[in-house]
């Protein structure tokens, strides 16, 4: 094998793992989110993100006879997944987390562990009553396609795309898209507007904030109804990329995304994003690296396989922490007395 | 006084009774009739309980009533071993037909082995059924191993691949079947690209960017359908046609709905053949339909084939031992010795330690979701 047939592969595979990346970066947003504010890893969020793929599912299902156009069922799912994920999530503050705001922090931790358990079955039980298990996306005709086809009127792009190796679907550009949306938009209210300044505030001082007449409490809710809704957007998203999704579907994503919060440095919201992107590379580099040892004929590479994706991304975590403890992006805290 | 009139009294009935009455003969079933599996049970019972009224005339003019007797193992082992301790304490039961699972087989044989009760089983195919060299348990399906070497021949033979993708999901049962798949393709000189593992349920995108860059004949994922139909459903949608071939995994309808538009050009080895792929099955069908008001299924086939091999070892026991009701170690012995023909899935004989001597593993296709027999194979077991 030449190089002109390798060169457009690893294109694509690093490209993959930038889509890939996207749905994780998402998912890390909303950990990152809770974690600035409360200190508080809401390890639910993997089923919020699950809660948030099953009502886009039920979306698209109930809406596939309807002959409307694509876009719009995909922004009605996204809408629903953002609004059902984001209450669940402001549920989940107000009656698990809330009453063990003071408690020491292993608590809420368990807490929250227990919430992703119950959740967990009662999205399964929820759609077994239906007899449903694997939920199977009904995506409107199209979705599954190439990103510039032959039948569009950007050819052109396409084929330019296809000799650099970049052989996207389309939607894998939907998602790309919706992800630098929602995070240019995450930017904003954060940055930005005053909700944004007052979270911040409650962030950095939950106390202080309060005698300059923050509302912690509303602020920490508005922290979860964000969180929710990001974790809704990355659900629908990850329907949409992979094609079927369970109950149980949340763990491995949810614990890949946790990772990547971390990697970037928790609390940080461009840090979540490039830990996410990281981590999605790494894991598709990993997975085609028994390729490489074929080709040069090192019989040690040629047994890492894809069953190591994730043991690769765990590997660069533990590296991190040993190097850089807060993170790629983070800060440390400096106490200043 | 009183007391030995009636005791008299009792006897002489019962003289009578055992004087002008025929002997009573029994067979067993062992299925489970309930729970989530009590469907395909209820089928093996159903289609030895058709043997049974076919043969009944035969046995008759021997001075024989034979009978059915459906006992219920839902599917769990202790349940079924309590179930076989019941039929080893029953005289009048000769043999069973049984079980549906593996797992209920192997401690309900072992429990009837002391008593030499022959088991005949329709359904189980795990390689420990029979390797323990049990005198008295046999089945009419082919064994778990037979799944590779069949699967390797159909990748040979009808796809005519010269090079092949093989993917295991790291479990016993997946990882097993890809190695013996990879075994028998490189005997035939099939260029074998690889043989990975994987425990993804979602994301298999660099699976497939290393399989578009390879480009080979022919996948093999040894897996279970809700792993390997996300796969298929990925694999299509990144514009790969190539067919897909898995074993009895993959058997179940849930896998062409989650492979959705991508369910075609899939192949899977099974024992459970459809009943269309047994060319003597119609008239059966038809019966079966008529007695229980139900469609017949491949179990169904399979529990009558069963019956039969047992009905007809009887029958041959009882010409051995003078026309005369035989004992249960002679039925034993007839069963694994009896050559069974005329059956809806051809002629059967056994090996030293039960296995069907020439069995057959189908082929089904899933075309545009569709399910279909692509072809059968026959298979031998190692040991002749």
């Amino acid at each position: 094998m030449d190089l002109a047939t390798l060169l457009p592969f690893i294109v694509n595979v690093v490209v993959g793992g930038l889509v890939l990346g996207f749905v994780y970066a998402i998912i890390a947003l909303g950990y990152t989110m809770v974690y600035g504010v409360l200190q508080l890893i809401n390890f639910a969020h993997s089923e919020v993100f699950v809660t948030g793929a099953v009502v886009g599912f039920e979306v698209f299902r109930v809406l596939a006879p309807n002959p409307m156009n694509g876009y719009l069922k995909l922004l009605i799912a996204l809408v629903a997944a953002m609004v059902v994920s984001g209450l669940l999530n402001v549920l989940i503050e107000r009656l698990a987390y809330r009453p063990l705001r003071n408690a020491p922090r292993l608590v809420p931790l368990i807490t929250a562990i227990g919430v992703s358990l119950i959740l967990q079955d009662v999205l399964r039980v929820i759609e077994g009553f239906q007899g449903r298990f694997d939920l199977t996306y009904t995506l409107p005709e199209g979705f599954s396609g190439k990103f510039c086809s032959a039948e569009s009127s950007c050819v052109a792009l396409g084929n330019a795309l296809r000799t650099v190796g970049i052989d996207l679907q389309l939607k894998d550009v939907i998602l790309i898209v919706v992800g630098l949306v929602s995070l240019a938009v995450l930017n904003y209210l954060v940055g930005r507007t005053r909700l944004g300044k007052a979270i911040r505030a409650v962030a950095q001082d939950r106390v202080t904030a309060g005698l300059m007449g923050i509302d912690a409490n509303r602020m920490i809710s508005a922290t979860f109804l964000i969180g929710g809704a990001l974790g809704g957007i990355s659900g629908v998203l990850f329907g949409i990329k992979f094609g079927t999704v369970n109950a149980y579907s949340g763990f491995d994503p949810g614990i890949i995304a946790f990772t990547a919060a971390v990697l970037g440095g928790i609390g940080s919201i461009p840090g979540a994003v490039l830990g996410g992107l990281v981590l999605g590379v790494i894991q598709n580099l990993i997975g085609v690296t028994n390729i490489f040892g074929g080709l040069l004929g090192i019989a040690n590479l040629e047994a890492i396989d894809a069953s190591y994706q994730r043991i690769g991304a765990f590997i660069v975590l533990v590296l991190i922490l040993i190097f850089k403890p807060t993170g790629l992006l983070g800060k440390s805290n400096v106490e200043k007395v | 006084m009183k007391k030995t009139a009636l005791s008299l009294s009792i006897l002489a009935t019962l003289a009578l009774g055992s004087a002008s009455a025929q002997t009573v003969v029994k067979i067993a079933t062992l299925s489970p009739l309930s729970g989530g599996q009590s469907d395909l049970g209820t089928q093996i019972r159903n289609g030895a309980q058709l043997a049974v009224n076919e043969y009944k005339p035969q046995f008759k003019k021997l001075g024989m009533d034979l009978q059915l007797v459906a006992y219920d193992d839902q599917a769990d082992p202790a349940t079924g071993t309590a179930q076989a301790r019941k039929i080893a304490a029953d005289r009048s039961i000769l043999a069973v037909v049984g079980t549906l699972n593996s797992g209920v087989a192997i401690p309900s044989s072992q429990a009837l082995a002391p008593s030499h009760v022959a088991m005949v089983s329709p359904a189980n195919t795990a390689n420990q059924v029979t390797d323990r060299g049990l005198s008295n348990m046999n089945r009419i399906v082919a064994r778990d191993d037979a799944q590779g070497p069949a699967g390797a021949n159909f990748i040979t033979q009808n796809l005519k691949a010269k090079k092949v993708y093989i993917l295991n999901d790291k479990t016993a049962y997946g990882e097993g079947l890809a190695k013996e798949v990879e075994k028998a393709l490189k005997a035939k000189g099939v260029q074998v690209i690889t043989n990975e593992g994987t425990e993804e349920k979602s994301d298999f995108s660099s699976i497939i960017a290393k399989i578009k860059l390879q480009r080979p004949d022919a996948i093999y994922f040894g897996g279970i359908y809700n792993q390997v139909g996300v796969f298929i459903k990925q694999l299509r949608e990144a514009g790969i046609t190539a067919p897909v071939v898995g074993g009895d995994g993959l058997d179940s309808a849930e896998l062409a709905t989650i492979a959705g538009k991508g369910a075609n050009n899939i192949y899977f080895t099974t024992v459970a053949a459809p009943i269309e792929a047994l060319p003597a099955a119609r008239t059966f069908a038809t019966n079966f339909q008529k007695t229980f008001k139900d469609q017949a299924q491949g179990f169904g086939a399979f529990g009558y084939d069963a019956a039969k091999v047992v009905l007809q070892g009887i029958l041959n026991a009882a010409k051995a031992n003078g026309n005369k009701v035989p004992s249960r170690e002679q039925v034993e012995q007839a069963i694994r010795k009896g050559n069974f023909t005329g059956l809806l899935s051809g002629n059967v004989s056994f090996n030293s330690v039960g296995d069907r001597k020439a069995a057959t593993l189908y082929v089904m296709n899933v075309d545009n979701g569709k399910y279909k027999l692509a072809t059968s194979i026959p298979v031998k077991p190692a040991r002749q």
